[in-house]
């Protein structure tokens, strides 16, 4: 049905080009916090869950030290709860280290409104406190609807609010790319 | 996912697919339990009324806290203290709450049927938290989660349910559940309290506790309603427990990893014995915390979402 809507499609980044570009994420999150030390992660899922595995694999290789992982699912955070139909699924918030006085890098895949973003800092808050929040992003395509950046950027992309920005990565998508589609509608 | 029927009356209104789906949810928020802010904004500025005509302790705190935890605003009225003890009517009851604007109605009741007359006189979401001998759904589905919890699966299982089965809403939707998921249920307890075609429910009938015990995975015990004892439908509590009370000796005939489970308040003495009410293998109190996320969950599925398609970004 999607892909009836969206039909014009552009490739924006391939297998190689998100993988130089999380590699590079990984050494500015190191670079930024000064080493790995009382940093973690928090991917929003579905898709920032996988980027946040695979940073910290990278972050893991620059400073033989490994980062945790938390995950988290924003849906009962949302400002639209009530506006939209109740998700499909719904993952399972996991965050399995203190938050308090850690520095905490929240991982999505597109940064759009920034409305996700908030709802994930409130939902990060509710843990604990931590001593800083950073966010980085695969892809940053502007719109924003909140007084919200990254910190941390695969790609910036100019988008038109029309388009579509689709980020497709292996674990769940069987391939690594990035693309915009265009609705034709 | 949406689900088919506005309120939540009876076990029957919720499709497979959508117990499922009630189940995974509540895992999702039996975590938000587990934080240090118990809180999350879902249901803000959603008011609900715990509406408990009968007395209960755990159903009516759970849901409250339920809600709370979900951040909505909870107003509870008991009978007591209520204008019901002058005499308004349920109808009217429904009226005035409507009136002040509730989003959903939570209604323990002791007539059956309450529940489902409440709905039909409101235009918000009602939720049956126990109405006479009729139905308790949200007591089923955490039931549910915790066989499932605990054992894995619910299909193939062979569960029995012992006690007072004739005045049992709780009985009524276990049984009604567990077939819908694929477990055989069989009843236990003196003929004068077993009800007549209950078998047509999908469950086999025995009264010869120790003679089937051996074959359950969960064995499910029923609180005695000692405030009917008075219509003498067994010659006393004493032989009662004798016969289907269970014990620590009648225990070693069952299964030797056998679940067992009861809805509380227990009859320490009675129905189950209280050694065996305090071995690990029964799981009474985390049924308790488990019914929480589940009415976490059916608050979130009846009151969280808006219309299917309005927003699709």
């Amino acid at each position: 049905m999607n892909e009836m809507k969206f039909a014009k499609k552009k490739l924006i980044m391939d297998e190689v080009s998100i993988k130089r570009a999380l590699k590079r994420v990984a050494h500015e999150i190191v670079e930024k916090n000064r080493g790995a030390e009382d940093v973690a992660l928090i991917g929003i899922k579905s898709r920032g869950i996988y980027l946040a595995h695979r940073l910290t694999k990278y972050i893991e290789e620059i400073e033989e030290k490994s980062v945790p992982v938390g995950i988290l699912d924003v849906a009962f955070y949302r400002d639209d709860i009530s506006k939209r139909p109740i998700p499909h699924h719904i993952s399972k918030t996991e965050i399995p280290f203190d938050v308090s006085g850690k520095s905490i890098v929240l991982i999505d895949d597109v940064l759009f409104t920034g409305r996700t973003v908030r709802a994930a800092l409130d939902a990060v808050m509710d843990f604990g406190r931590p001593a800083n929040i950073q966010l980085a992003v695969l892809v940053d395509r502007g719109h924003r609807e909140l007084p919200i950046r990254a910190d941390f950027v695969g790609k910036n992309i100019p988008t038109s609010v029309d388009e579509r920005v689709w980020v497709n990565l292996k674990e769940e998508d069987g391939v690594d790319s990035v693309d915009i589609r265009e609705d034709i509608n | 996912m949406v689900l088919e029927k506005k309120n939540l009356l009876s076990i029957k209104d919720l499709k497979k697919e959508e117990i499922q789906y009630v189940l995974e949810l509540a895992e999702s928020f039996r975590e938000v339990s587990t934080r240090d802010i118990k809180k999350i904004p879902t249901l803000r500025g959603r008011t609900i009324v715990n509406l408990f005509i009968e007395p209960s302790t755990r159903t009516r705190t759970s849901f409250e806290l339920a809600a709370k935890r979900l951040s909505a605003d909870v107003v509870n009225i008991s009978a007591k203290g209520s204008s019901l003890v002058k005499g308004e009517s349920l109808k009217d009851t429904a009226k005035t709450i409507e009136a002040l604007g509730a989003d959903a109605v939570i209604i323990r009741h002791s007539s059956a049927g309450a529940a489902i007359f409440f709905a039909e006189n409101v235009k918000c979401k009602v939720i049956n938290a126990g109405d006479g001998a009729h139905e308790h759904p949200t007591q089923a589905l955490l039931d549910l989660y915790t066989i499932k919890e605990k054992l894995g699966r619910i299909n193939d299982l062979n569960v029995g349910i012992i006690g007072d089965i004739a005045h049992s809403r709780v009985a009524r939707s276990n049984i009604s559940v567990l077939n819908k998921m694929g477990a055989k249920v069989t009843l236990i307890a003196p003929p004068t309290l077993i009800p007549v075609k209950i078998e047509a429910m999908g469950a086999e009938v025995a009264y010869d506790f120790d003679r089937v015990i051996g074959k359950f995975d969960v064995i499910y015990m029923l609180r005695i309603q000692t405030e009917r004892q008075n219509e003498s439908l067994f010659p006393s509590i004493r032989e009662y427990a004798k016969l289907f009370g269970l014990n620590l000796e009648r225990l070693k005939k069952a299964k030797k990893d056998v679940l067992i489970m009861h809805p509380g308040p227990m009859n320490r003495g009675i129905e189950i014995s209280s050694e065996v009410a305090d071995i690990p293998q029964t799981v009474a109190a985390e049924q308790v915390t488990n019914g929480l996320g589940i009415r976490m969950a059916v608050l979130y599925l009846l009151l969280g979402g808006g219309a299917v398609g309005e927003v699709a970004v």
